[in-house]
């Protein structure tokens, strides 16, 4: 009876230490009920924007119809009311949201990508190569990135979606290079890794098979916190009329709208709701990043 | 310590030369000459390649590229062709709004952050310290242009507390008072709006720094001597903790200046951010590649300054 009690027991603690992966992030969670909450916000945006976007009609949503101008919130059937030229605030809303979304995800698969190969192989060989690229890196980073940025977008022909999300790929990467280096120089050294070296692993197999997945909950926060940024910075430079081209509405297009000062004072409702609906993804990626950093890091978790 | 001034600068040279080049090759890049503009339907083309040869626009890209860099140390940028005026004017007019709506938004920056930062560490888990961690959070999360336009509906337009836009009041005689309070009145929502963006690294910092040092030796040594641990904070503590944060003023710099482009335009500041975007849409290349190469330079002198007052206060990360 005790023997199979401490069986159980056994059992128990063996499911239960190799505390890894995704039951901590679970665990952090349940425990933190404002990161559960902004991970249930966010999810819902994404998701909800994105399957929404399917059931509008993107031609019939930008007709101008001048009897609506301006129509306000609940007024002829609009439930955010409308802007200058009539068209559904709501709408826009939806499909800005889900541009914008979409377009950080590229860039943050992108950069990441690049950020993570380039990290790691500076890490793992140093030398010349983490030099080189270090110096690189130095020099993009105290570039005037935003600048550079609205030049290309102004000065490339055939402007489209996807040359944005190129131009700002070429920017982005080199934080996550910089972060994923400093991590790799310090895993490389790990016996693990002369351990694989000794037994005649290919250097391609150590980086990317052995040091990568040792990484990966590092990874996984950067990412989260790279989207967020990404989605402020799309958002921003569209605001400015530098982001994404007029076919593209995003959702910093219907806050640009606010650069007309009739707008901004009396039209709030064209506005605010895509600047609130930036904010709030914003602040709920973040604060789901915050969560998963914490569960990488065994001295601050909460669960 | 001067031998890491020394080096810390002539690290800086091949920075410099490898921006200037981008940049050249940026504004090769861009349509157009600095004739375009004069070309009518009376101009008689052959009129038009004699200038070019005579500006030498013909040349070899890099006896141009040698050109460019010759002007540039003679501060000679070119002029605009929007404006009608030499570039190193216009820019500098611009400029002078820009250092003042910088130099007023870092000294709110420090005051609010260093007095919550402090707070936080000392009263680390209380509920000050968790609504400051929570203050800088936000900060740290909300884009500039959203924050930008919020302050300005609520405060502006809203509330009517502070100007709309502008530097100042022209009702008021240049070398009054009113002037001046003017001047100062119309800076304040941009700056604080920065200020309240810039903050969330220095309290971050300082929280951390002060939550680490109360475990340390010399704290311990202190409080055995029978110092009491309010002195002990004031004296020890705080002294140690605030040294580090002169170096974040160089990245501060970096962070106004990226930040500049936004908060100038909502707030219709016209400084050098708001020129860029002015340019940009004006197709004016010589002011925009001027600035984005002021802008680097000042970027890079930003990160000068960061790392030679760390190493200052921290001789530990000198460069050998």
């Amino acid at each position: 009876m005790e023997q199979q009690f401490n069986d159980q027991q056994l059992q128990q603690e063996v499911e239960s230490t190799p505390a890894t992966g995704f039951r901590v992030i679970w665990r952090e969670f349940k425990k933190d009920k404002l990161a559960m909450a902004s991970l249930i916000i966010v999810a819902l945006i994404i998701l909800g924007s994105i399957i929404w976007s399917f059931f509008i009609d993107q031609e019939k949503l930008m007709e101008i119809s001048l009897l609506d101008e301006f129509a306000k919130p609940g007024e002829n059937g609009f439930l955010l009311g409308a802007d200058q030229g009539g068209s559904d605030i709501l709408g826009q809303l939806i499909v800005g949201a889900k541009n914008s979304i979409i377009i950080a995800i590229a860039i943050t698969i992108i950069t990441g990508a690049l950020g993570i190969a380039v990290g790691i192989i500076c890490g793992y060989y140093g030398g010349i190569v983490d030099n080189f690229f270090m110096r690189l890196i130095d020099f993009i980073i105290t570039l005037p990135s935003t600048m550079i940025i609205i030049v290309f977008v102004t000065i490339i022909p055939k402007y489209n979606v996807w040359s944005f999300i190129l131009i700002m790929s070429a920017f982005m990467w080199v934080g996550t290079a910089r972060l994923v280096r400093s991590k790799a120089l310090s895993e490389s050294r790990r016996d693990y890794v002369s351990a694989s070296k000794t037994m005649g692993t290919s250097n391609f197999a150590i980086m990317f098979k052995g040091i990568m997945p040792n990484l990966s909950s590092l990874l996984i926060v950067e990412m989260t916190l790279n989207f967020a940024g990404n989605v402020g910075i799309e958002t921003g430079l569209t605001f400015l009329g530098f982001g994404l081209p007029d076919s593209t509405p995003s959702l910093g297009t219907l806050v640009s709208f606010a650069n007309n000062q009739t707008v901004i004072a009396e039209k709030w409702w064209v506005w605010l709701p895509a600047s609130l609906l930036i904010l709030i993804l914003m602040l709920g990626i973040n604060y789901v990043g915050q969560a998963l950093r914490r569960s990488a890091d065994a001295k601050q978790r909460l669960g | 310590m001067w031998k890491t001034v020394v080096r810390r600068f002539l690290i800086m040279i091949p920075q410099l030369f490898v921006l200037s080049l981008l940049i050249f090759i940026l504004a090769k890049m861009m349509p157009g000459d600095p004739f375009t503009g004069l070309i009518t339907p009376d101009t008689d083309p052959n009129r038009i390649e004699e200038l070019r040869e005579l500006a030498g626009l013909n040349d070899p890209w890099y006896i141009q590229y040698m050109h460019w860099i010759a002007n540039i140390f003679q501060g000679d940028f070119g002029d605009s062709y929007t404006f009608k005026v030499s570039v190193a004017s216009l820019i500098g007019d611009r400029g002078m709004n820009t250092l003042w709506l910088s130099l007023v938004s870092v000294i709110l920056t420090y005051l609010i952050a260093i007095p919550l930062g402090v707070i936080a560490g000392r009263y680390q888990n209380t509920l000050r310290d968790k609504s400051i961690v929570l203050y800088s959070f936000i900060s740290y999360a909300i884009p500039t242009f959203v924050l930008a336009l919020i302050f300005l509906y609520i405060f502006g337009y809203q509330l009517q507390w502070f100007p709309t836009s502008g530097t100042v009041d022209v009702s008021h005689d240049k070398d009054s008072w009113g002037y001046f309070w003017s001047k100062v009145y119309h800076l304040i929502l941009p700056a604080v709006t920065y200020a309240f963006l810039a903050t969330t690294g220095i309290i971050q910092y300082l929280r951390s720094e002060i939550i680490d040092s109360q475990t340390q030796d010399y704290v311990k040594t202190a409080r055995s001597k029978g110092i009491p641990m309010k002195k002990v904070y004031t004296r020890h503590i705080f002294r140690n903790s605030l040294l580090p944060i002169a170096a974040f003023l160089g990245f501060s710099i970096t962070g106004i200046l990226g930040g500049s482009v936004f908060i100038e335009t909502i707030f219709g500041f016209p400084g050098m951010g708001q020129l860029f975007i002015q340019s940009i849409s004006a197709r004016d290349y010589s002011v925009i590649t001027t600035l984005i190469m002021l802008y680097g330079f000042l970027a890079l002198l930003g990160s000068l300054l960061s790392d030679i007052i760390l190493s200052i206060v921290d001789p530990r990360i000198r460069i050998e």
